[in-house]
Formats: C-alpha cells, structure tokens, sequence
C-alpha cells in the first residue's frame, strides 16, 4: 500500500462544508423561467442575419461563384465570398501540418457537402435564406472518397494532392513484438466505432457586435478565450481587442471546442460592415457543418491463457478524420492510451493511422478517443468470455489491475492515478442481481423464448483534464463581504456557477449566497483553457480552491494581527473570522475586506487587498467505473429494448452529487444513443443521409430505461480536491454495456458479434447470418 | 403582403401585422421578443420549441403565427415568474429536470398539457407521452420524476 500512503491528504474541511452536498443550482431559476439568454435571445438593433451557402458536392474544384442574382435580392447587405474577405487558411489543430491547412471559406476547391463557400448578409434571416437560394456555384467534381479504408489504399483520389496521401498522420507500434505469443486462445474482431454527429440541443449560434474598433461576440463557446485568440489572429486584430461572451449555452459536447471557421467568417463579415451580424445554425447545417465524434475500424485481436488469464492485444485502428485534419488526428492516441482498459494487459501492440475522406471534419464528441478505446476493449473481452466458457464477470474480474498496483503505467502507455476496479464491479454485481439476471436468461433460453435476455457489462477507465494546460481561478473578497469567484472554465449545463462557489465557500467558511461566480467572459476573467475534456471541476475548481486557500491564509493572518490573537486560533464560521472560543473577538469579511485595502492597517510586508489567483496545472485523473445493460431482443423483429440500466461511476470526490449525477445519466442516455441509435451516413458521392433529425436518431425517452446509479469515491492524488472528471463517464461507460448486451442475448444463437448502432434491421441480418431466422411465429 | 393578426399571449391581446409565412416561434421570439420558446431543429422533431395553443401542446416551428389567429397562446414566459413558479416549475427544480435548459421550456409546455389534460399519469406511460420532446443532457429519468410529482400534487 506504500502507492497509496503517497496519495497527498485531502485539505482539511470547514466545519459544517457545504463541498460534497446535493446544492441545488443558482442558473436553475433563470432557465425555468425562459429568462436565460442564449445567444439567439440577444436582438440587438439594426442587426444583420447570415445564410452561409454550402457545397452540395462531396468534391469538386470551385469555377465560378456567381453572387449577382443574391446581391441583387431584397434586403441583402452584401454576399462575400473567399476573395472578399481574404481571410488566412488555418489548421485545425497544432499538430496538423500546414498542407492541410483550410480556407474559413472553401477557396478553389470543396472537400464535403456542407462546406461554406460564401456567406448573404442580409436585413433578417428569412432576406438571407433566401438570397442564399441565388447564389450560383459552378463546381467541376472530382472523384470523391468516402470510405477511410478505401482512402487509405494507394491509388485513391487525394484531397491534398500536395501531401501525396490520404493518410494525415500515423501512429507507429512501439517495437514489433509478437504479442499474442504466449496466447492459448485468441479472438479475433473488426468493430466499427461508428461516426457520430454531437447534436447541442442549441446548434451553433455567434453574433458579433462592432463598436468603437473592438469586437464583441456572443458565442455558444466551450472556449471563449481560444475562439478569441484564433479569432483574432485570424482577422489580424490584439486579442484585447475583442470580448467573447458566452451566456446560457445549449449544450457542446466537444464539438463547441475551438473555433469553427464559420465563426471567424461571420466576425470578419461584422468588421467589414459594422454592423452587428448573428448567424444561428439550422439543425440540418448542424448535422452536416458542426464536426463530427468517434469513426474509427479497429481490428483487433485478444490473447489469453485458457485459464482466463490476459497475455496480448493487438490493435491496428483507422480513423477517418473527414476531409480537414483537426484534433480528430489525436483522438487515435488516446484510444492507444486507453487500450489496456482496466485490465492487466501484459503486452499490447497498438497502431493508427488517420486519413482524410470527403465527409464532414471529425473532431471530439463526449468521450473523445476513450470511449472507442473502451468499446474496444470491452467488446473483446466479451467474445473471449464466450470462447473461454468463462463468465464475463468472472474474466474480467481475473484481469483486472489491482488497487495495489497504483499509479500504474499499463502497456497501453497510460499512467493510471487511481483505482479500485474490483470494488465497483462488485458493487454492479451487487446493485444488478448479476446472478439472478443470469438466471432469468437462461430461463428464456430453456424456453426457447421469442424475447431473450441479455446482459452486457462494461467496466470502464477513461482520462480526464489530460494534456490541456493549466486553468486559471482568483477569488477576491469585496467590501460588502461577499466573494467574487472567477475561473477560465465554461458552464454549458453542467452548473459551474453553483460548484465553483462551492468550492469558494468551503474554504471562506461563507455562505453559498456570499459567492457570486463569473465566468465565460473574456474582459471580466484573466485567462483560462476552458471546459474540454471534463476538466472543469479538477482544473478550474483546483485553481479557484487555491485561490481561496491563499485568500483564507490571508484573512487569517490580518484577523490575527489586527485581534492580537495567534493564527492558529483564527477560526471561519458563519461568514465571520474571528479567535475560537471567543465569538465576540471576530470580524466580518466585509470590515476584513476594507481594513486590508488600507496599507496602513497591515502587518509588515503585506500587500492591501484581499484577493488571490492561481492557475492549476495538474496531472490527469482516471475515472473509472462498471455499467451493467440489461437488453431485451425480439428475435422475430430484431428489435432490442433496453430493460434496466445499472452504473456504478467512480469520479474520485465528489463536489455536488446532484450535478455528479446528473451527468452520469445524461452521458449513459448519449452512450445508449451510440449503441442503439445512432449513426452518420454518407451515400458513395459523399452526400449526407443523415441532415435531419428524423434521420439521425437522438435517443428519445422511449430508449432510456430506468438507470440505477451507484458511486464508490477513490480520490485522485493529481489535485487538491481528489476530484476526477465526470462528465464523460457515463457514455464512455454505457455504450459497451449495451453493445455487449445484445450480442449476449443472441450469443446462444452463434452470433459473436454486430456492429452499432444496433438496429433492429442490423439485429435480424446477423439474426439471419446465423440461420435463425423465422423460428417464431408472428405474433 | 402582410395579415392582421389578433392572438392573445400569456393573458394579453396583441393584435400585429404579420407575413403569412412567419412561423409561431418566430413571431413570439422576434416580433414579441419572448425568447423563452427556443428552437432546436425547426422541423418539428426536438419539440423544444412548444408552446401551448388553447390549451394543447403544439410545435410553434411548424405553425404559422396566422394560424393562432383568435387564438390563445401560454409560453414559458406565461407559466411562471422565480418567486411564483408552477407546481410543475417547481418540480423540475426539485427533480434537476434540466441542465442546458434549452429543450425546458418545451417539456414544459408538453408537461402542462399533460397535466391541464386531467388524465392519471403513469410511469408506464409517460415515455409514449413525451416522446416528441428531445433532452440531450439529462437522460429523461428526472423529467419524468418532475411531471409524476406535479401531477400527485394536484
């Protein structure tokens, strides 16, 4: 246990902490009441509206824009195009090479249906939609490629003839071992981790304000200070001199990250007119212009010994990273990373390659990299349960990496923090009636039942606040005794305003209503990376619990000069400070407040004020946890319906269950949507079957069963709090389960495995695969 | 060409000139700036954007505003104010019914309509009943325990 004795102790808490309870959120009140202001809720007068035009072809060189018609049309301010706004070619991310750099509007040539090409600015959205309708686009095509494994081969079109290949980067295996060497048995499996489109209940919303030589933008924004910063690169501009805001935002999931060249687009078009322009996206453009999560093919292979006992992986994974390279080339990595899972892997062998195809640009969706990372793992282990005759449970609890064993770097090239994996797949087990479901099942198939049971498990390890950079917090007192928190991160429902303040008050020993939280505004907050990668609480609430220590050590130290008392007897209650045991000899944080902005009252060598900041840079954390599916498929209709939902989730220590919760269900709900429901399509000429929400599938609540949560608390050592992030989880955690599920209520059929989404049509094919189709009667 | 439009909204007549092809929400956002009804997809499938006409939950993206001609309209602006929620306000603050808060305005409509309907409520069925409204953050579980405890309390 020496591992874990170095585990750094937790700060000591105020009496009474209000850290760790079920607060209720302060934006609740606002957003219940249709009061909260998104960006479309801002109309601000002689406002400008945008109607991007798009390519409707998958490739093609651009001939000839004919703007005429739309200029002409009512209400149109101007039509620009690439050549009016001159704006620079970007990459999508540090990494990427400049070859693949692209044009905010398409110049020359388009690589997906959906790419803008030109932009009408017209006196309201409808003048602007339809003057769009007028813009001709003379596009010559060319050859367009859709599959990844197709783009990969030698002989394939190129969408960047300059780079000579499809392929953007590569990751190469780290020496060339036989891995499955020492392997009695091996599964073989091909899963399609398939491409997803993140669909924020609020598509993609900015307007931009001209006024006095600055801008200011109002954006649906994970990142405002990186949308800053490359928005003012691009337009030339000092980062001072523009302010992102970002109110009451309807949801990111990743792909809110960044700034899409849209954004940059509608805030050059605001600079060259001065005028206010707003562009909010429809949920077609949505579906086809807002980047893309997962889509990967991983070929993969799992050794072991016949006693269950893990020896190998191999992992050969390709990634479509759609026709313009972002942080979707990195997303590959983390899966690498990731691929051990939870278990003790001896030896693994893992390579990637990512190639651009003519689709719509991939980048991070809730999960990022881990969640097809665990798909894969967890899918494997399955089939190897089936081919060993061992229990699931069981093989994976002889795998998995012990709690004495931490940090642990496993053969994936991960340095696990923390964990206790065993005592949550016990605690599923437990919460799930595991062996009664069991028997249920095997009641079914001793019946020969027309509906079978199935059950599938995960359990899961994921990374979080990972590779980032640092987060930014300050708190300061003000003279009427109230505490202003700021912090770089951004809320988009998960209730920073209520957990940041937690965290404040705990240390201030203040009442929750004491502590008002800003955020998400570039000129009131310093600095700050953002809300990605469910960093938020570690890093964010790491700095601003810093900030709030050094703040208390402060008021400690002035309470003690200024009452003649020893600070070892300050005390924080109630909103006061003052000397423990004596409740006349204390002071409001309001007379602290004041007293210590007059240098004349402080100690020696104390600077006036009482306001602190810090910024967090930490190691990531590693939540983990167990997810149990429990499936019912109609073996007549292929149709598979969820029965119950167990999750036990280990995000380290917890700031407010409620929202901890909350997000646990939300993501089991989007990881339910990946394994049943969900999937981007693109006919052969690359264009999108999927642009509506009739033909991509959200989960409604008709596919979410009742979800039992549980939670064990194993506290990371990498930041004050112990905190590990929650905000992925549960959909890294679910979509396995449930994948496994399936597949488990068909396994006495033959059938080892089906891809996802699981529709019922997929279903009945491997259904009907496996010969057994039309046992059962129509009901 | 514009169409006179007489429509009461929350309780108060308005009476405006209108193009036939603007849409409900468009009228109530833009024209009558309450901002509460949000849109989410525009063709009628996330329901966020619902309102109640005469009582009935509808899709104010797929009704034009002259179709609520002589007819009343209760948005999320007529509901309730902090301080003097509805029951069903109420609960889905207890229950943590919503994150984003985007699609909340439309569950609250469609809830509303669920309850003024007057008929028993069910867990067993409250999924067939909720199913034109989209939540992309909660997982559904709360809103149903939000709508069973304001249909108890009545």
């Amino acid at each position: 246990m020496a591992d874990r004795e170095a585990i750094r102790p937790l700060q000591v808490l105020t009496p009474g902490s209000i850290l760790g309870h079920a607060v209720r959120r302060r934006e609740d009140p606002r957003l219940i009441t249709g009061t909260g202001r998104y960006v479309d809720d801002i109309q601000p007068d002689r406002c400008l509206h945008v109607a991007f035009v798009r390519s409707t072809l998958a490739h093609a060189t651009i001939r000839a824009v004919d703007v005429a018609a739309a200029a002409a049309a009512p209400g149109v301010v101007a039509v620009l195009t690439a050549a009016d706004l001159g704006l620079p070619a970007r990459v999508g991310f540090q990494m990427v090479p400049e070859v693949f750099a692209r044009p905010p509007l398409a110049d020359g040539r388009v690589r997906f249906v959906g790419e803008p090409v030109a932009l009408v600015v017209a006196e309201s959205p409808e003048a602007a939609t339809d003057a769009a309708q007028l813009v001709g686009l003379d596009l010559e095509a060319l050859e367009v490629v859709v599959d990844a494994e197709a783009a990969r081969q030698a002989g394939s079109a190129l969408l960047f003839p300059a780079h000579g290949s499809n392929v953007a980067n590569h990751f190469a295996p780290r020496g060339d071992d036989d891995v499955l060497a020492a392997a009695e048995v091996t599964i073989q499996g091909r899963f399609v981790n398939q491409r997803l489109a993140p669909v924020p209940m609020e598509s993609e919303a900015i307007l931009v304000v001209p006024e006095a030589g600055r801008l200011t933008v109002w954006a649906t924004s994970q990142t405002p200070f990186g949308l800053r910063a490359e928005m003012a690169s691009s337009l030339g501009m000092a980062d001072g001199d523009i302010r992102v805001v970002v109110g009451d935002m309807g949801g990111g999931f990743g792909a809110k990250a960044g700034a899409r060249p849209e954004l940059i687009v509608v805030a050059a078009a605001a600079r060259k007119l001065g005028r206010p322009v707003k562009w909010i996206e429809t949920r077609s453009e949505n579906l086809v212009g807002m980047t893309h999560g997962r889509g990967q093919v991983q070929q993969v292979e799992l050794g072991a010994t016949r006693d269950g006992h893990l020896v190998g992986l191999r992992a050969r994974v390709l990634a479509d990273v759609g026709a313009y390279p972002g942080i979707a080339t990195l997303l590959p990595f983390l899966t690498g990373q990731m691929s051990a899972g939870v278990y003790a892997i001896p030896a693994i062998s893992y390579e990637a390659h990512c190639v651009v195809t003519n689709t719509t640009p991939l980048a991070a969706y809730r999960g990022a990299g881990r969640p097809e990372a665990a798909a894969m793992v967890e899918r494997a282990m399955d089939m190897l349960a089936v081919e060993l005759a061992i229990d699931p449970a069981e093989l994976r609890r002889r795998n998995l990496i012990a709690p004495d064993r931490f940090p642990h770097t496993t053969a994936g090239g991960a340095t696990y923090d923390s964990g206790e994996y065993e005592r949550a797949l016990d605690k599923l087990l437990e919460i799930s009636a595991y062996p009664e479901l069991r028997a249920e099942q095997a009641r079914r198939r001793e019946r020969d039942d027309r509906v079978q049971l199935g059950i599938g498990l995960s359990v899961y390890v994921e990374v979080t606040a990972v590779g980032i950079g640092p987060e930014w917090g300050a708190v300061r007192i003000e003279t009427d005794g109230t505490a202003t928190v700021r912090c770089g991160t951004t809320s988009f429902g998960q209730g920073h305003e209520t957990s940041l303040a937690q965290i404040a008050a705990e240390q201030l020993g203040l009442p929750l209503e004491s502590v008002l939280v800003i955020h998400s505004d570039t000129d009131a907050v310093e600095r700050g990376t953002g809300t990605v990668g469910s960093r938020s609480m570690q890093h964010g609430g790491s700095a601003v619990h810093q900030a709030a220590q050094q703040v208390r050590q402060k008021a400690r130290d002035l309470a003690s000069h200024l009452l003649e008392a020893s600070p070892e007897d300050i005390v924080f209650v109630a909103g006061t400070v003052g000397v423990a045991g004596v409740p006349e000899r204390s002071l409001s944080w309001a007379s602290l407040a004041a007293t210590a902005g007059d240098r004349e009252n402080l100690p020696e060598g104390m600077e006036p004020g009482l306001a602190a900041e810090a910024d967090f840079e930490g190691d990531g954390s590693y939540p983990f946890g167990a997810h149990c599916a429990v499936v019912e498929v109609d073996l007549e209709t292929g149709d598979a319906r969820l029965a119950r939902f167990f999750a036990v989730d280990d995000c380290g220590r917890i700031i407010n269950p409620l929202l901890a919760e909350g997000q646990v269900h939300g993501g089991i709900a989007q990881g339910i949507g990946q394994a049943l429901l969900e999937e981007v399509v693109f006919d052969d000429q690359g264009t999108p079957r999927s642009a509506s929400m009739l033909d991509y599938q959200i989960p409604s609540i008709g596919e979410i069963p009742e979800v039992v949560t549980a939670t064990t608390e194993t506290p990371s050592p990498n930041n004050p709090l112990g905190a590990k992030g929650i905000g992925e989880s549960g959909t890294i955690g679910s979509t396995p389960a449930v994948q496994n599920a399936v597949v488990d209520a068909l396994s006495h059929l033959g059938i080892r495995h089906i891809d996802m989404p699981l529709t019922p049509e997929r279903v009945m094919d491997a259904i009907a695969a496996a010969g057994q189709q039309g046992r059962y009667e129509r009901a | 060409m514009e169409q006179s439009l007489r429509v009461k909204v929350n309780g108060q007549a308005v009476k405006r000139e209108v193009p036939p092809r603007l849409t409900l929400a468009d009228f109530l956002r833009d024209r009558l700036r309450l901002t509460g009804t949000h849109l989410g997809c525009e063709h009628g499938v996330c329901g966020a954007c619902t309102v109640l006409l005469d009582g009935d939950a509808v899709r104010a993206c797929l009704l034009l505003a002259v179709q609520a001609d002589g007819r009343e309209v209760t948005t999320v602006e007529g509901m309730g104010e902090p301080g003097r929620l509805t029951p069903l306000q109420r609960a889905f603050l207890e229950h943590g019914a919503f994150q984003c808060g985007f699609c909340t305005p439309g569950f609250l409509a469609t809830g509303e309509a669920l309850l003024r309907s007057g008929r028993r409520l069910s867990r067993a069925e409250l999924p067939d009943l909720l199913a034109g409204n989209l939540c992309r953050c909660t997982g559904y579980g709360p809103i149903v325990d939000a709508i069973l405890e304001a249909a108890g309390s009545r």
